[in-house]
Parts: C-alpha cells; structure tokens; sequence
C-alpha cells in the first residue's frame, strides 16, 4: 500500500466575497493515523477540506497529496469525504447500494456502468460497515448511526487511503459513537490516513494519534499527548467553552494540590486532572476494547 | 364504441397542424420531463422560472439584429442564469433574491423592447406558446433540440444526479463539478428554447417541474423516478392535445392542467405508500 502525505503549505484562502477564512496554514500529515481537525464554527475547518477536495483554490500556498497536485490525487481516487449528515438530503431518491455504488463511479467508464469488480466492492463495504441487509433501503429509511455508515461504505468502495469525515458524531448516540470509532481505527491500521472535523472535544483524545487546531490560522498541530493541552485550548475556542474547574481545596481534604478542569461545549466533555488544574496531565486514557463490557 | 373512441384519436389527426402540434408536444415533452428530474432534486424550481422569464430581451434583441430567434432567446436565458452566479459570489446577497431581480429586470426589459420595436413577435405566442400554428420549420428545430438534450441527460444521468445529490463527492472522485453545474445549465436554457414556440415561457415552468415532482412523489430509486415523469409528462401532452381538439379550449394549458392534476393525485398517493411503509416500519 502507497504512503499518502497530505502536504499543506503556507496555505491561505480568500473567498470572493471577501471573507479571509484560512491564513498561512502549514502541516504534513501522515497515513496510519487518525487526526482531529479542531476549532469552533467557521474556524476555517471545512475550508481546509474544501482546499484538499479541490473545491476551493488557495489563494497562497498549496496542498498536494502523496506528491500530487490535488486535482490529480482526486484523478486517482485518493480522497473520499464522508459529509455531515445536515448536509445531506435525505429525501434523495436513492437506495443504500445507489450510494455505497457512488464510490465507484470514479472507477468507470464514460457511461457509469458498473462492472463486477464494482459491484464486488460495493457489497464489500457494505459488509464491513455491517450494512449489508438494508441495501435495498431508501437512506431516509435509516437511523443516524446507519446513515454515517453507508457514507463510510462509500468512502471504503471508492478504495482512497485518505478519509476526510466532517462532524462524524453528531446525531449518532455513544455505543454507535464507539462502534464507529473501532471501525475508524481499524481503517487506519491498514495504513489510511483519517482527517476527523469536529468541535466534540471530548472525543478527541480517545480516538486521535494527532491534532490540528485552527482558528483561521493554524494554533498548534501534533501529537493528542502535547498538542491537546488546555492553553492550546483556550487559544482555540477562547470563551467559547464551558469552564469548570476544582482545585485542590475544593476538592482533597488533605494537601493534594492536584485539580479537575472540564470543558465543555455541548458535547461530551474534556476532563483533565492533575496539578495547577490538570494542565500537566493532559490525556485521558485512549478506549481499550476491554474497558467496554 | 371502439370505433368512437379510436375516432377521438383520429378525427384531430386528420388536420396537419394537429399532427404537428402532437409530434412536437411529446418532443418537449420528453426533454422538459427528463429536465424536472435533475430540477426538482437540486431544487432549482427558481432557477427554471427565472431562465425562462430572461429570454424575452433575447428574442427581441435577435429580431432587432436579424439572428433566429432561438438564438437570442438561448443566450438571453444563459445570461441570466450566469449573472446570478456571479453576483451570488462576489456579494453578500443570497441566490434567490438575486435571482428575483436579475430574471424580472430581464423580462422586462424584454417587455419594454417590445413596445418599443416593431416585431412580428407575438407577446401573448411567447408567454403561452401557439402549438397549433406552429410551422413544419419549427417542429424540426425544436424536435432537434429537444432530442440532443434528452440523449445528452439520459446517457450522462448518473453523473448529473450525483452531481445533484452529493456535489462534494463528485468533486472527491475527479468528476468536473463547474463542467456539470454549466451543463445543466446550459441544458436548461436549451430545454426553454425548444419548448418556447409550443409552450411559452409562462407554461414551461410548469412542465420542467410538475413531472418530476410527481415521479419524486411515487419512488425511490432515480431511474423510476425518470420512467415516472417521462411518462406522466407524454402522456399529459398526448391527451392534452387531443382533448383540446374536442373541447375546442387552449392546448399548452390544457397539458400544463392535467400534469398538474396528475400531481396533486400522486401526493395524495404518495401520502397513503408513506404511511403504509411506516406501519410496516414500526412493526
């Protein structure tokens, strides 16, 4: 299997209208990772993706994949997109294996007729995802766990080594969170690069190897153990957050100095302990099939 | 009895200017129910009213230089669809309102270039169309047309219609995104044209929405989707012909009245198979 870098230099982006959305961002992205794209609402995160989906030129810098312009990693089918659920319709009159057969259509011909080895992919997928029996179902017919899947599906049957999945938690509940992440992060085991947008910081540390923060420009990028620190934090959603912090008195009879800090948006929360209000102890332990019983 | 309904069949045909009016109804029949398809799920409603109300200064435009008519007309209507595009992204305004007025600034300046030139254009033949008095010449250049299109849409439907449903992804798998999104575009502004001297510019709105809106109603899967309007939109302009040969009332309304009485029934369809699919859901 080829090593996809995702390669973004000094990249900046200016849409017509005006609106600066990404100044001089520069990272190297390696595969066989999950890496969390963090920042508040119009931090500058699906312009990222938009920039690495060809869907908006940089105004300075460049991104290339694996060594290639974009438009020609995108030629290869090197990248898929698993989008929000908002922003699909859901009302689209198609079935489960319509979509999942999507991911092919950059493996056909001039006509996008499918071929066995398509249909060998798309059944595949399907059953990777577990999804197998609802394809024939239209995907308004599906709940939210199951309507991320089959657009995992799509992005597994086009076969791409780079995943872009935007906001991937939102509308799905905890134990299909968790299975979503066992499937995520078997996916990067066999070498794929994840990129992960989201605002749920919670979840970051317990699936993440690295993170980018961003807030039009780029705040701090690395691994979760160094990167996901509360400063780094506080630079990225500045008062955004919901700030609950116990510190040694408030919390030990004895002379513990040790804290807790929480913070939350509206989603799961971070929890940080250990001393000056856990801003030395910055991880919480990633999720071990064993601790799920 | 067979012999009096095959009459009401026969008896219109008899005329020429019916066979034409026939012929040319199921031509743009065909392409503005293919069209609805891609229309209704890209929800581009708007788009359609708006490219068909700015063709009005092309046509008067085009008499004024002496170029057919359908020329103007087609560049009048891509012009329009264009100009919302660019003045989408490069201000603050949204696309509906923009649409709003750059289509009635069009029409009327068409409305005003009329009144201005001496024209052989009928205002009242290009805001309802005049199917019964249009001539063997236009029935070739409409049916050419009308033709190209459906051929164009229905060899290269799933590109468009995954353009429709997931246009980040067709961008992802190396699929031209502004080469589809023109394409319908200019597909759009051909699809008027064509349907212009039969329909006008009023009743084919109508008839680039009520089929696929209807067939949107009745499945779940595209291509029955496509089968549905196509049929729902020939059989609608057959019939509608036909019938207003006996009733002696106008033709291009009367097929715009039947598709749009073939809808409100697939709603109501469409309601009672939604609500069966639910119970077998819950179950």
């Amino acid at each position: 299997m080829s090593n996809p870098i995702v390669t973004i230099k000094n990249l900046s982006v200016t849409y017509p209208n005006g609106h600066h959305a990404l100044e001089d961002v520069s990272v190297n992205l390696k595969s066989g990772s999950i890496c969390g794209l963090v920042g508040v609402n119009g931090a500058g995160k699906s312009t990222l993706f938009k920039a690495m989906m060809g869907f908006v030129k940089p105004t300075a810098g460049n991104v290339s994949i694996d060594g290639m312009s974009v438009r020609n990693a995108l030629k290869k089918n090197l990248v898929s997109y698993v989008p929000q659920t908002e922003e699909v319709d859901w009302d689209f009159p198609v079935l489960v294996e319509d979509v999942v057969m999507m991911g092919r259509y950059g493996h056909m011909g001039f006509l996008r007729r499918p071929s066995k080895t398509d249909h060998d992919a798309v059944a595949q997928a399907l059953e990777r995802v577990n999804m197998s029996e609802y394809k024939k179902r239209q995907i308004g017919e599906l709940s939210g766990g199951q309507r991320k899947r089959i657009f995992v599906a799509r992005a597994l049957a086009q076969g791409g080594n780079i995943i872009l999945l935007d906001e991937p938690f939102t509308g799905v509940d905890i134990k299909t969170e968790d299975s979503l992440i066992d499937l995520f992060q078997s996916l990067v085991a066999e070498g794929r690069l994840i990129l992960v947008a989201t605002h749920n910081l919670g979840s970051v540390p317990s699936f993440c190897d690295e993170v980018i923060l961003i807030n039009k420009t780029l705040l701090a990028y690395g691994s979760v153990e160094t990167t996901f620190t509360q400063d780094n934090l506080s630079k990225a959603f500045g008062g955004m957050l919901r700030h609950h912090q116990l510190i040694g008195a408030d919390l030990h009879d004895d002379e513990d100095a040790r804290g807790v800090t929480v913070l939350t948006d509206d989603e799961r929360p971070l929890v940080l302990y250990g001393e000056e209000g856990g801003k030395k102890i910055v991880r919480t332990p990633k999720r071990k099939k064993a601790d799920k019983t | 009895m067979i012999d009096t309904l095959l009459a009401l069949i026969t008896e219109p045909l008899a005329h020429e200017f019916m066979q034409r009016a026939l012929l040319v109804s199921i031509l743009i029949g065909t392409v503005c129910s293919i069209f609805s398809c891609f229309l209704v799920l890209k929800g581009w409603s708007l788009m359609g009213d708006a490219v068909s109300h700015a063709v009005l200064p092309g046509l008067a435009l085009a008499f004024v230089i002496g170029i057919p008519l359908s020329i103007g007309a087609f560049i009048a209507g891509l012009f329009c669809a264009l100009a919302t595009g660019y003045i989408k992204d490069n201000s603050r305004v949204k696309e509906d309102a923009v649409m709003g007025i750059v289509f009635s600034g069009l029409f009327a300046l068409g409305l005003v270039m009329l009144t201005k030139i001496e024209t052989d254009v009928h205002l009242l033949h290009v805001l309802f169309g005049n199917i019964l008095g249009i001539s063997s010449q236009d029935v070739i250049e409409a049916g050419t047309i009308a033709i190209l299109c459906s051929l164009i849409m229905l060899i290269k439907r799933r590109d468009f219609m995954l353009y429709c449903f997931d246009p980040a992804h067709a961008s992802v798998i190396g699929l031209r995104v502004r080469f589809l999104h023109f394409g319908l575009l200019i597909l759009l502004a051909l699809t008027i044209v064509s349907s212009l001297k039969a329909a006008g510019i009023i009743l084919v709105i109508s008839m680039l929405i009520a089929p696929g809106a209807t067939g949107f109603m009745l499945t779940k899967s595209f291509d029955r989707m496509l089968i549905i309007a196509m049929s729902v939109s020939i059989f609608s302009c057959i019939t509608g012909t036909l019938m207003s040969f006996h009733l002696d009332v106008a033709t291009a309304p009367l097929i715009v009245v039947i598709q749009a009485a073939l809808f409100i029934m697939a709603v109501f369809v469409g309601r009672q198979t939604q609500g069966m699919k639910e119970v077998s859901y819950g179950t």
